[in-house]
């Protein structure tokens, strides 16, 4: 195992770890608004936003992320949309994990006892009261360990945009081999690095799980 | 519409789910300061009459009415909710399960509703707070959370949370059913206190004794109908009826 080129690849790759970072971020960001919007039209009490909600995660969950990416980069200009492979990344990656967050937050919302929302309408409190002040304050942390997952599933979805050209870890990986010849060393410095972030994410969610906990 | 004259009034209550009828045009009045029990097997309706007084359970027929105001009435959604919101403040329920807020303290439990609909300033809030959960003896676990609570006592501040609201009516849905037994008379001396202090109240109940030693009016039900119905000394001692001798003769050897 050649470490010298290790070492003087290995700033090249934090670098692509920074962009693999910041996709996860933004994907993240965008997942969570999707699935809170999805998890909220799931549980409409409109039979069209609840049939809405049910397509969007059958149809996103339904199919490869992977070919959800090249409609988007690919199809997307022969229907007139055109992103840069860094917004096609975020947004295909973003509504594809907002397809998985939405069950989440609906899951931990559902798992409720109903008695919560009867106690809370009985003293006078509106849908909407209730459901702001009783319910989501006690679902918000249920969805932390499997929001983690979702998390965890969703850095690792970001090697995918390498396909549509995204110069992160992956695709840098895949670069540098095109010039050392030393595919084994190249992968295993991008498979590291993605092991850092998820460690440390995997470890910011365990510390926010037990900081949420009703001692 | 006829006058309305008591306090509490359901006409011709009527429910089904489906083909399934569980209330078959039920008629009660109840009077300011008075306490009914409500008592019958599992599945005879009780609870769902109970339910049905603060609209929880819709009646499919029939009309609720309290002190002069009818409770399901019939409105455009929007406005329906705003209505029951303002009913429901009247109606103070306590439930089976407690349904204590476990992400609040007692404290928090008993002022949230208040606080957010009655806009309590923050000392005016915690003057209640004090005051409600004095009145069922869980002052000194004020700021305790529901999980480090008995079952006993978690009742307890779920009444005070019910009290906080200032309720015309209280409504009780088998209030110690879930409590183990020697946590039963905390609770029950509660609602003594409260029927001493002549709070209206519609109870759900298993517990002979206590119904017969507190409440103005007992109900038999079963199967959706009032089978019989009268003050506690002639339902408990002398029934007139075959139905309730048999469950008062089952039941009273259950508890014996």
């Amino acid at each position: 195992m050649d470490f010298d080129l290790m070492l003087r690849v290995y700033p090249f790759f934090l670098d692509a770890a920074w962009v693999t970072i910041q996709l996860s971020v933004l994907t993240a960001l965008l997942g969570l608004t999707c699935g809170t919007l999805g998890a909220s039209a799931r549980l409409s009490r409109f039979a069209l936003l609840r049939f809405l909600g049910a397509a969007y995660v059958s149809v996103f969950r339904g199919t490869p992320a992977l070919i959800q990416l090249f409609i988007l980069y690919f199809g997307g200009p022969q229907i007139g949309i055109q992103l840069d492979a860094f917004e096609a990344g975020v947004i295909g990656l973003g509504i594809n994990a907002g397809a998985y967050m939405t069950e989440t937050i609906r899951g931990a919302i559902i798992s409720i006892d109903k008695g919560q929302r009867e106690a809370a309408r009985t003293l006078g409190l509106s849908q909407w009261q209730a459901t702001y002040n009783v319910i989501l304050p006690q679902a918000a942390r249920l969805m932390v360990r499997p929001l983690g997952v979702n998390l965890n599933m969703l850095i690792k979805a970001t090697a995918l945009v390498a396909a549509i050209s995204v110069v992160e870890l992956t695709y840098t990986a895949q670069r540098y081999i095109g010039s050392t010849y030393k595919p084994f060393e190249m992968f295993l410095l991008a498979g590291l690095l993605y092991m850092i972030i998820i460690y440390a994410t995997g470890r910011a969610v365990t510390w926010l799980d037990r900081k949420v906990q009703i001692t | 519409m006829t006058d309305q004259s008591h306090f509490v009034e359901i006409r011709h209550a009527q429910k089904s789910y489906g083909t399934l009828e569980v209330l078959k045009d039920i008629s009660l009045n109840v009077e300011r300061g008075q306490i009914v029990a409500i008592i019958g097997p599992s599945g005879s309706g009780k609870s769902t009459l109970l339910r049905a007084v603060n609209d929880l359970d819709s009646l499919t027929g029939g009309e609720v009415w309290l002190d002069g105001v009818q409770v399901n009435k019939d409105l455009p959604h929007r406005q329906y909710e705003k209505h029951i919101n303002a009913m429901r403040q009247d109606i103070g329920m306590v439930f089976q399960h407690f349904n204590l807020f476990p992400h609040l303290t007692a404290r928090e439990n008993v002022v949230m509703a208040p606080k957010m609909l009655k806009g309590l300033s923050k000392e005016d809030a915690n003057k209640l707070a004090e005051e409600q959960l004095e009145k069922v003896g869980m002052l000194d676990r004020i700021d305790y959370y529901p999980s480090r609570l008995s079952g006993g006592q978690k009742q307890r501040v779920a009444i005070a949370r019910a009290l906080a609201m200032k309720p015309k009516l209280m409504l009780f849905d088998e209030a110690t059913s879930a409590l183990d037994p020697e946590l039963v008379d905390e609770v029950n001396m509660v609602m003594k206190k409260l029927a001493e202090e002549h709070m209206t109240m519609i109870i759900v109940t298993h517990e002979m004794d206590f119904a017969a030693s507190v409440c103005d009016r007992v109900l038999f039900m079963d199967q959706g109908v009032v089978v019989e119905e009268g003050p506690p000394e002639i339902v408990f001692k002398n029934p007139t009826k075959d139905r309730t001798r048999e469950f008062l003769r089952k039941h009273l050897a259950g508890a014996a």
